[in-house]
């Protein structure tokens, strides 16, 4: 059976990465590659890393990792951030990136989804969207969540579906860094209505938020930050937690 | 031992590499079809789109030197896909090394996605590739079209129906997931493979 997928995902700024944690055992604390691989060990079933750095030499020292992490780890990796050009996708899957997340760019510019899918194939283009409900309903955020656009989250998600998108990578603002939970009813209406896997994200907590973002979500991957990174969810025991649970999951 | 790696113009090439360079084993990256002839191991992966990937082969005179290897050489993902018989993506005829077409995923059910996509499991493993490898273990895939299962299936997989997740005759072999992305199980298989 295909499994649901645990999907840790790393923030970096300058080529290391800048949420804590408390892994004791890191030769070196922020190093992405390390970390990427402990997640790797434990059993994450892939990793995102996200360039969260702003200046030139900050994106350069990010395609440096990007090449380390390849030549290193053994699983599927997804990277995003600044991604905004077909030159920018190319420059990442030359430098081993099996997928890349686009977000803003892709809401300015929908094309950009065509043109990955056209020319590197609909696996590697992952569609991040970041989504507020409000009194409007769902909408969508530019920027990191700091613009408002015109666009739903449903009627976008559907849109990116059609151009050829190979994943959908969901992220409710209300629900992220609360800790009680993923948005399930969205993710549910996401699952029903589009042809290609959702990954939930924002709202990881616990073990159970997990389960309910597969069985109510009806997730096909979850995603999740600082419950990984402070060590409050080790991976292993939510496999086997999940498994428990009677959700499909790989164990090593 | 010389390993080569088939280059054409499908994607993701260099991820096979690297996963051969962390085993210890430097492999050379070629379209030439001598070194591909003199090569102990060949590997032919990729990922992309059948009909421009048959042409370019095709063009470089590579579809008659691969039918014609005779070392083990194992296809990987549109690898796999293009040593079969036709493939219904592009209605492309390929390499015919498997007498069996490749068709596209038509599930039934909404929650069975196209493409398939991820970690499932092996099941019916009968080759010596998949030594030391258990029942039910878990690689990583990503495909749209499918082999159906057929005699030359070496392993079998259940997404929307079962279908072969690997084939083997004679010196051929082709799996329809990515070793290279699949954990401690791939190294495994590519470990089996460069034993063979």
């Amino acid at each position: 059976m295909l499994a649901k997928r645990i999907i840790p995902c790393l923030d970096v700024k300058d080529g290391q990465t800048v949420k804590g944690t408390n892994f004791v055992n890191l030769r070196q604390a922020g190093d992405p590659v390390e970390l990427g691989r402990i997640y790797s060990e434990q059993g994450a079933d892939e990793l995102v890393f996200l360039d969260i750095t702003a200046s030139h030499e900050g994106r350069k020292t990010f395609g440096e990792m990007v090449r380390r992490v390849a030549a290193e780890l053994t699983i599927p990796f997804t990277v995003g951030g600044g991604i905004s050009e077909l030159r920018d996708v190319e420059r990442m899957l030359n430098a081993g990136a099996d997928k890349v997340s686009i977000n803003s760019a892709a809401l300015h510019r929908p094309d950009l989804i065509n043109e990955i899918v056209r020319n590197f194939g609909s696996q590697v283009c992952v569609v991040a969207i970041d989504a507020r409900l409000d009194a409007r309903g769902w909408t969508c955020y530019l920027n990191g969540g700091r613009i408002a656009t015109q666009r739903g989250l449903f009627e976008w998600a559907r849109e990116a579906n059609d151009r050829g998108a190979g994943e959908i990578l969901f992220t409710s603002m209300n629900h992220d860094g609360v800790k009680t939970g993923f948005a399930n009813e969205a993710l549910a209406q996401l699952a029903s209505e589009l042809s290609i896997p959702v990954i939930a994200s924002g709202g990881a907590g616990a073990k159970e938020h997990f389960r309910d973002a597969f069985t109510l979500g009806h997730a096909d991957a979850a995603l999740a930050a600082s419950v990984f990174h402070f060590g409050e969810i080790k991976i292993e025991e939510l496999k086997q937690y999940l498994a428990q649970e009677g959700i499909s999951v790989r164990r090593q | 031992m010389k390993v080569a790696v088939v280059k054409y113009n499908a994607g993701n090439i260099y991820s096979v590499v690297r996963a051969l360079q962390r085993m210890g084993v430097e492999p050379v990256l070629t379209d030439d079809a001598r070194t591909l002839q003199q090569a102990d191991r060949v590997l032919f992966p990729g990922q992309g789109e059948a009909s421009t990937a048959m042409q370019y082969l095709r063009e470089r005179g590579l579809d008659n030197v691969i039918r014609q290897l005779t070392q083990p050489v194992l296809g990987i993902c549109i690898g796999q896909q293009l040593m079969c018989s036709h493939s219904e993506e592009g209605d492309t005829d390929c390499l015919g090394i498997f007498d069996v077409p490749v068709v596209r995923f038509q599930p039934l059910r909404h929650e069975d996605k196209v493409p398939h996509m991820g970690w499932n499991q092996l099941e019916k493993l009968a080759s010596p590739l998949f030594e030391g490898i258990g029942e039910g273990a878990y690689v990583y895939f990503v495909h749209s079209y499918y082999v159906p299962v057929c005699p030359e299936a070496i392993a079998t997989t259940n997404y929307a129906q079962t279908f072969s997740s690997a084939l083997h005759k004679d010196n051929f072999y082709a799996t329809q997931f990515h070793p290279e992305k699949s954990g401690s199980v791939g190294e495994k298989i590519l470990q089996n493979f460069l034993k063979l």
